[in-house]
């Protein structure tokens, strides 16, 4: 079985990824609580950590010439994940932000951050454990 | 990395909220300025925002996954003098009354203005609220595999 840090990592890089890219959405949309027009925007985070998942050794693969080549590549993100929020009560300037809901939103996602993160270093520190082989 | 986008946009936030928040101490400084002529006297001024779109040219092609949001922060698209009408005012012993004995005052509304000033405030807090938990995020980032 080969060990390579995609099968040791699993799961945990790409979610916390996605969470990044999630805090920074939120923040745009907390920045622009009072522009008008503005339309709150959000990502479908199971969705794209789905496509992250299945698409880890597809999108720009590096050109594989031998079977002892190392496979690798930029994963490539559209424009599509991103989503429209439906607001609970509209307002009149056309603006659908609601701070609260935003706010909430945003301390989600960052707990939900850390939990990954602590995946993720557990996953480091079971490595090195196994490299030190205490 | 995409967190360090985020206190570029809680930046351009609470940059927008610090310039209304100078519009509202303006207009409340102003709110009995008086004056003898219609063109002469204070307006109430307003920032008037707009979501920031973002370079085109600022992508970043190192890891080509930036395609994400369509905008950037917010941008104060300038500032707008109210149209609301003046408080005309018979005041005959007032320095800067006309002929009649009229004044105009501007046409500030200072409940208005300190409710836009209380809003102001608080959407400045969440935008410093929003970039602390992201300098959390960062450095707990920092700390992986310590």
């Amino acid at each position: 079985m080969a060990i390579s840090f995609q099968n040791a990592l699993g799961i945990h890089d790409s979610a916390l990824r996605i969470r990044a890219q999630r805090a920074e959405v939120i923040a745009e949309n907390l920045a622009n609580a009072d522009t008008p027009n503005y339309k709150a925007r959000d990502l479908d985070f199971q969705a794209m950590l789905q496509t992250a998942h299945q698409h880890q050794n597809r999108g720009l693969d590096m050109n594989v010439s031998d079977s002892k080549h190392v496979s690798g590549g930029a994963t490539l993100f559209s424009d599509d994940e991103l989503l429209y929020r439906n607001p609970l009560a509209p307002s009149v300037d056309g603006n659908t932000v609601e701070a609260h809901v935003e706010h909430a939103k945003y301390m989600e996602n960052s707990l939900a951050f850390q939990s990954s993160f602590t995946f993720l270093n557990g996953k480091f520190k079971g490595l090195m454990s196994a490299i030190r082989g205490e | 990395m995409s967190l360090n986008n985020v206190f570029n946009i809680s930046g351009s936030g609470m940059n927008a909220q610090s310039v209304r928040l100078n519009t509202t101490a303006s207009n409340l400084a102003n709110a009995q300025s008086a004056s003898s002529s219609i063109d002469q006297v204070y307006r109430g001024r307003h920032p008037v925002f707009a979501a920031a779109q973002r370079d085109a040219m600022n992508i970043d092609f190192d890891t080509l996954d930036d395609g994400l949001p369509a905008a950037s922060g917010v941008q104060v698209m300038g500032v707008v003098e109210s149209d609301a009408p003046l408080q005309r005012r018979y005041e005959p012993h007032h320095p800067e009354s006309d002929d009649e004995g009229y004044v105009y005052y501007p046409n500030v509304n200072v409940v208005e203005e300190m409710s836009n000033m209380i809003s102001a405030s608080r959407s400045f807090q969440v935008n410093v609220e929003v970039m602390n938990s992201a300098k959390q995020m960062v450095q707990r980032v920092l700390t992986l595999g310590q």
